[in-house]
């Protein structure tokens, strides 16, 4: 099923109030490699202040549409504008207002904590940064860690301290691959609780890529399901259960992913 | 989560920070800081090389009246040699650290701009050639009798050429390695050593085969190397050379940022930003 491609974000809105411009607004986007389509022609708005979930198996085109938007990877075709700006040509009017975390990308290994925060805080301009390094310390629970090297933490310290790098400027704007990949449930339900609070007081916008479910279904109040770059389904997640004749979302996602609904509209 | 941060906005594509640059000049200082093997590689190379050099150079001039007379050229050339290597060097591997640390992702999302980037990978190029080369020219000094100093004017002549020489060749070879990822290490280590014999670092141009010498005058070290032996063997100071090997350096500078935009775009075009291993 392939409904409601160009929509808008859905009314619910967990924080922030009702948009007047996207956060995000992706049109007709593509990436081809070798003819080979990575994302095939996906449109969507993401409104203010709203948690998106990107949801999709692996190959979907997650990480690729989450790195076009970003400007890190150039559209074969199509358009991508982020808060008012177009990427990439236009990234430099915006990037010191968002921010992201990816697996695909670390933090420096031999710098402390402290150092990489340091860095980034510099790199994004934030004022009174000792204050905010030792805020977002305190929040994530890295104040006793802030010395040590980022190389000798664990993975789920080490999560922490990427969200903290994202973190650091305050953004607008932030960009979640796979957020809690690799965590265990405890530490990866500490981090959604985090996200989920920094939303509400930023009235940030969230896209959030992932293929946990869970997660998508605590999180997000709109749902983005992809699968061989292309948007199968998009609404929030009451209706995608309702309209899948499903109690979770995991099932719903097993339906795309396996092409039941196809296979049931085929056999009707 | 509270949010208490004041985030200064300067929008413009064509904005400068020095603050910025000063951010990644602090990230590679506190890399070096806290590797002792990294400092020693930078004194290392450098010195096992000027005290093999030194020792040839030695030898050669007990034992040849033409080397009695231009004392202290090969000397000289390797330690300019190392100026124009380990600059190249030292802004690529201050690049490849990014690499290697799988950071060049948050790097490229941040509002570090290619210029910010670039100067600050240029200063880091000279503290590191500080760190391995100043204790160096000072053993020169001590076992050899080579003040390198002595060389007064020139020497801020040939400096200034070989760095620009070497920042040209390093910004293209970060392009590759943006584009090809970690496969393309490799040329950060050697490209340089293509310059090596068209470059005459050891010998007058007038060595090479008359069709070869075009291909070396084409290059900015040649011009600094041929001054470098009029000063040691000559005793003057060629500003013509210097001249030349700066325009040509204009040009070599202006096509290695060509090659490196070039290359960056290619890279956001194939993805290779995302995936920077091999």
């Amino acid at each position: 099923m392939r409904a409601a491609l160009a929509s808008i974000a859905p009314t619910r809105h967990i924080c922030g109030s009702m948009p007047t411009q996207p956060a995000i607004e992706v049109h007709r986007l593509a990436k081809i490699y070798k003819q080979v389509p990575a994302v095939d022609g996906v449109s969507f708005a993401i409104a203010p202040g709203s948690i998106t979930g990107l949801l999709g198996g692996n190959g979907a085109g997650k990480t690729t549409t989450i790195a076009m938007i970003m400007g890190l990877i150039t559209p074969t075709s199509g358009s991508v504008n982020v808060l008012g700006a177009h990427m990439p040509a236009q990234r430099y009017r915006v990037l010191q207002r968002m921010n992201f975390e990816s697996p695909y990308v670390e933090m420096p290994m031999r710098l402390t904590i402290r150092q990489n925060l340091t860095v980034f805080g510099m790199l994004y301009g934030v004022r009174n940064l000792a204050d905010r390094i030792e805020e977002l310390a305190e929040v994530l629970d890295l104040s006793a860690l802030l010395d040590r090297p980022t190389g000798k933490l664990s993975a789920g310290q080490k999560t922490r301290v990427s969200l903290a790098k994202s973190l650091i400027n305050s953004p607008e704007l932030l960009l979640l691959d796979e957020p809690t990949a690799s965590l265990d449930p405890d530490t990866a339900d500490w981090v959604r609780e985090r996200l989920e609070r920094y939303c509400r007081d930023r009235h940030a916008t969230v896209l959030l890529a992932s293929h946990n479910t869970a997660e998508v279904e605590r999180l997000c109040e709109r749902v983005i399901i992809m699968k061989s770059g292309r948007i199968e389904d998009d609404d929030t997640p009451a209706r995608l259960l309702s309209r899948h004749g499903r109690r979770t979302l995991e099932e719903v996602f097993l339906d795309v992913a396996r092409g039941r609904d196809e296979a049931r509209e085929a056999a009707q | 989560m509270t949010v208490s941060s004041d985030v200064a906005r300067t929008e413009s594509a064509f904005a400068f920070s020095p603050q910025r640059v000063a951010a990644m000049m602090l990230r590679y200082w506190y890399l070096l800081r806290s590797s002792w093997p990294r400092l020693i590689e930078l004194i290392y190379w450098p010195t096992v090389q000027m005290i093999t050099w030194g020792f040839i150079q030695y030898y050669v001039t007990q034992n040849a009246s033409f080397f009695a007379r231009a004392s202290g050229t090969l000397i000289g050339a390797v330690l300019l040699w190392d100026i124009l290597f380990r600059g190249q060097l030292g802004f690529s591997i201050s690049f490849l650290e990014e690499m290697w640390a799988r950071n060049v992702g948050n790097l490229m999302m941040s509002p570090l701009r290619p210029v910010e980037f670039v100067t600050a990978l240029m200063v880091m190029s000279i503290v590191r050639l500080a760190i391995g080369v100043i204790p160096v020219t000072v053993l020169a000094l001590i076992f050899f009798g080579f003040n390198l100093y002595g060389l007064g004017f020139g020497l801020v002549a040939f400096f200034i050429n070989l760095m620009l020489t070497s920042w040209a060749v390093g910004i293209f070879v970060s392009g590759l390695v943006l584009r090809n990822g970690l496969g393309a290490e490799n040329f950060a280590w050697s490209i340089m050593f293509l310059f090596m014999p068209l470059a005459c670092v050891y010998y007058p141009v007038t060595t090479l085969p008359v069709w070869l010498q075009p291909a070396a005058w084409a290059l900015p070290p040649t011009y600094v190397f041929e001054g470098m032996r009029a000063l040691l063997i000559d005793h003057t100071f060629r500003a013509d050379l210097m001249l030349y090997a700066l325009a040509l350096n204009v040009v070599l500078f202006a096509a290695g940022v060509f090659g490196f935009l070039k290359l960056s775009e290619a890279a956001r075009r194939n993805g290779s930003l995302m995936q920077t291993g091999e």
